[in-house]
């Protein structure tokens, strides 16, 4: 392999982990935007996606077809059935654990958040150990999972080609780069979006608008639980493993891209996965992989010393 | 208001971020620091009775292995008759692990030592799985003089002088006594044989990977060593982040080196499935070669049978259950008739220890820490499951014998015996 191949394909893998990682880190900024709550839970959420995306699988009989030529049918129930699920359990958490708390001390909502992600992880733990198939038989509920592959594997470059490209990669930017674009139309142009700009500005003033914050607010938890939804499945059909405990390192991962991205701005997450997912790669390739967190922080650390709202961070405005 | 909420969260977020995905490699400076007050024993219980526990990690993916492991200390006591001279011998097992790391806890590891050494009735500690996890627990039992034996601890250091680091192993026995002792070959063994095996094979250039855990950078660098003299070539040595969602990044750079085979010491708990996985999604056709960590099922499960199918090489510090002659073959016959499944690879050495742990109170006869802790030593000629053995100088077992296994059809399969 030359060194442009070799970049070239670093950037690829590092462009489709970022991408995985902007998807859940939109849920995480958005939430933060409008109500100022880490979601600590969100990434335990995408966990559940990815074992309700495998027990699909598992239902559909798609584990025991050999691999596809591009992709498989069952690609679109799951994009369907994962992200509704995830968006009607994260409107229900907010609804159960968040909306009492609204107007408590902030810190309450953040510990009622911890222990939600709690619970959601023993949930994974007691799904790993179904008697299915799918999770071996449940004989070792925590084990990791195997998730077959419902995409094509083969390089599209050509089997002799040094760089590898394939349907996995592609079909990460194919769901992810729409789904921004509609989230960003839909916070822009419709009257829902300029409902949630107005609560994320001042909820009190909102209200007295007529707007009914609290809707407003449920609509956003569902929003971020389906992305969250999509994300699981692109994830789980691109890395092929799940385990009920990957919502916390992934979750760290896509709110370390929110923070340095600038949260509660959406594009913000999209810069801030990518860079992300760059510098991983980058790192693992000329660095060393043992350094490779020690970079990723260092750079956000110098990123929010000089820009403490992030790269896209609008300036900070005081709320009264 | 709001910046300093948000850098303090990334704060979190750094210390979560290094500190979740691996413990300090060689953590040894704070085991250091147990009481070193003389052992009494704590008083009361019941003097007919003598517990046994065991501390293995039962929440995490481990947990499949380690039922097999108890089920194989309770089969060793049901042979017995739960008794020893007069002692009724009662049995408990503990788990070491936490939810949140899925694998072994230090602070559950030295609480549950702790918890031990004031049950006045117990008078032998069955574990650890983990080597990492032994280097908490040994030296408050050795300070009280509770016998230790291992089913699962490979790392040389723990009783070997001159093999790990500086301080070891005289940093686990405070009470300048052994009181631990393992039925395991130590891992400059399995290194040793894995080099020699490869190189067997005809691999020429290795690309060495591990987990920057105790036991999976230890024989990763046991392995390292031993290839030098074999005439491997180490095109590189690096740690991975276990936590990490793949390592496709990583397999792209060992490909320009283009090895042979590349070694991973690891377990399955440490993502060796994942990296599996990767090396044939990266396109890297090499040959793949774990330790004994990653003899479990769960290895095979995570790793997806097509990942592993014929070039995937496992070596074991013994011998499959269903490979097993002698007394072997009765403790695989009586397993299968009393829980009616197959053991996984440690059960045997769980039945093994408890074993050892017997005979010991049966030297000693009485009950008494510090006399069974030396019996146990004195434990010679033993009819042990592979031949007969004694434990050394050191607190190790004599027997050296290894297995190579892959995987063919979906499971493991036995090729050949190692170091021999």
């Amino acid at each position: 392999m030359s060194n442009t191949e070799v970049l070239l394909q670093q950037l690829i893998i590092g462009l489709s982990n970022g991408m995985i990682i902007a998807l859940i880190a939109l849920g995480y900024t958005m939430v933060y935007g409008i109500v100022e709550l880490i979601n600590f839970a969100h990434g335990d959420l995408f966990m559940l996606g990815a074992f309700l995306a495998l027990t699909v699988v598992g239902a559909l009989g798609l584990d025991a077809i050999p691999e596809p030529a591009l992709l498989s049918w069952g690609f679109i129930p799951l994009l369907i059935i994962v992200p509704l699920f995830c968006a009607t359990l994260n409107w229900s958490i907010d609804r159960l654990a968040y909306r009492p708390l609204r107007d408590a001390p902030r810190l309450a909502p953040l510990v009622s958040a911890i222990g939600v992600s709690f619970v959601l992880i023993n949930i994974g733990l007691f799904w790993g150990g179904l008697r299915m198939d799918v999770f071996n038989g449940g004989v070792a509920a925590a084990s990791p999972k195997d998730f077959p592959w419902i995409v094509s594997s083969a390089n599209l470059l050509g089997p002799d080609s040094n760089i590898i490209l394939t349907w996995n990669e592609l079909l990460v930017f194919a769901i992810t780069v729409p789904l921004m674009i509609g989230l960003s139309v839909l916070v822009k142009f419709t009257r829902l979006g300029k409902a949630m700009r107005a609560v994320a500005q001042n909820p009190t003033a909102a209200r007295l608008m007529g707007i009914d914050v609290d809707r407003v607010i449920g609509a956003t938890f569902l929003i971020g639980g389906a992305l969250a939804g999509a994300a699981a499945v692109v994830y789980s059909s691109y890395n092929h493993t799940i385990y009920f405990q990957m919502g916390f390192r992934v979750g760290m991962d896509a709110f370390t891209a929110a923070v340095l991205g600038g949260i509660g701005n959406l594009p913000g997450a999209l810069v801030g996965g990518l860079v992300i997912g760059v510098i991983r790669a980058m790192s693992d390739q000329y660095i060393a992989t043992e350094w490779t967190n020690v970079v990723v922080f260092a750079i956000l650390i110098v990123v929010l010393t000089f820009r403490p709202s992030g790269i896209l961070g609008a300036t900070v405005r005081e709320k009264v | 208001m709001r910046i300093p909420f948000i850098v303090g969260l990334v704060g979190l977020a750094v210390l979560s971020g290094c500190g979740s995905g691996t413990p300090a490699p060689s953590g040894d400076s704070n085991t250091t620091t147990t009481p070193s007050a003389t052992p009494a024993a704590p008083s009361g219980g019941n003097p007919s009775v003598i517990k046994i526990v065991s501390s293995l990690p039962h929440t995490g993916s481990a947990n499949a292995q380690i039922m097999t492991i108890v089920n194989g200390i309770k089969l060793a006591i049901d042979e017995v008759g739960g008794k020893v001279g007069d002692f009724t011998i009662v049995y408990e097992a503990w788990d070491d692990a936490s939810p949140e790391r899925g694998q072994w806890d230090p602070a559950i590891e030295s609480a549950n030592a702790q918890k031990a050494v004031a049950d006045p009735d117990v008078m032998a500690y069955i574990g650890t799985y983990n080597s990492g996890a032994a280097k908490y627990s040994m030296p408050i039992l050795n300070n009280a003089l509770l016998l230790m034996v291992s089913p699962a601890n490979t790392w040389p250091g723990l009783t070997k002088p001159g093999v790990g680091e500086a301080n070891e192993p005289m940093t686990y026995r405070p009470s300048g006594k052994i009181t631990y002792y393992r039925v395991v070959p130590a891992d400059d063994i399995q290194g040793l044989v894995a080099a020699q095996w490869a190189s067997e094979m005809g691999c020429k250039k290795v690309y060495v990977l591990h987990d920057r855990e105790l036991y999976g950078q230890g024989i990763a660098k046991m392995f390292q060593q031993a290839s030098g003299p074999l005439g491997l070539e180490i095109l590189g040595f690096e740690g991975i982040d276990p936590k990490a969602s793949n390592y496709r990044s990583l397999v792209t750079k060992i490909k320009q080196s283009a090895p042979d085979l590349v070694y991973f010491g690891g377990t399955t708990q440490t993502n060796a499935g994942q990296l599996a996985k990767d090396l044939r999604a990266g396109g890297l056709a090499v040959k793949f070669m774990v330790p004994d960590g990653c003899f479990e099922d769960a290895f095979i499960e995570s790793a997806g049978a097509a990942n592993l199918e014929g070039n995937t090489f496992i070596t074991f510090g013994g011998l499959p259950a269903d490979k097993l002659t002698g007394k072997g073959a009765e403790y695989y016959a009586n397993y299968k008739a009393k829980y009616n499944s197959e053991p996984q690879a440690y059960s045997a050495y769980g039945y093994e220890s408890a074993r050892a742990v017997l005979e010991a109170i049966r030297i000693a006869g009485k009950k008494d820490r510090a006399a069974i802790a030396a019996a146990c030593g004195q434990i010679k000629d033993f009819d042990g499951l592979l031949a007969k053995w004694s434990f050394d100088e050191n607190g190790d077992i004599t027997t050296k014998t290894l297995s190579g296994n892959t995987v063919k059809n979906g499971k493991f399969e036995f090729v050949k015996i190692l170091g021999q």
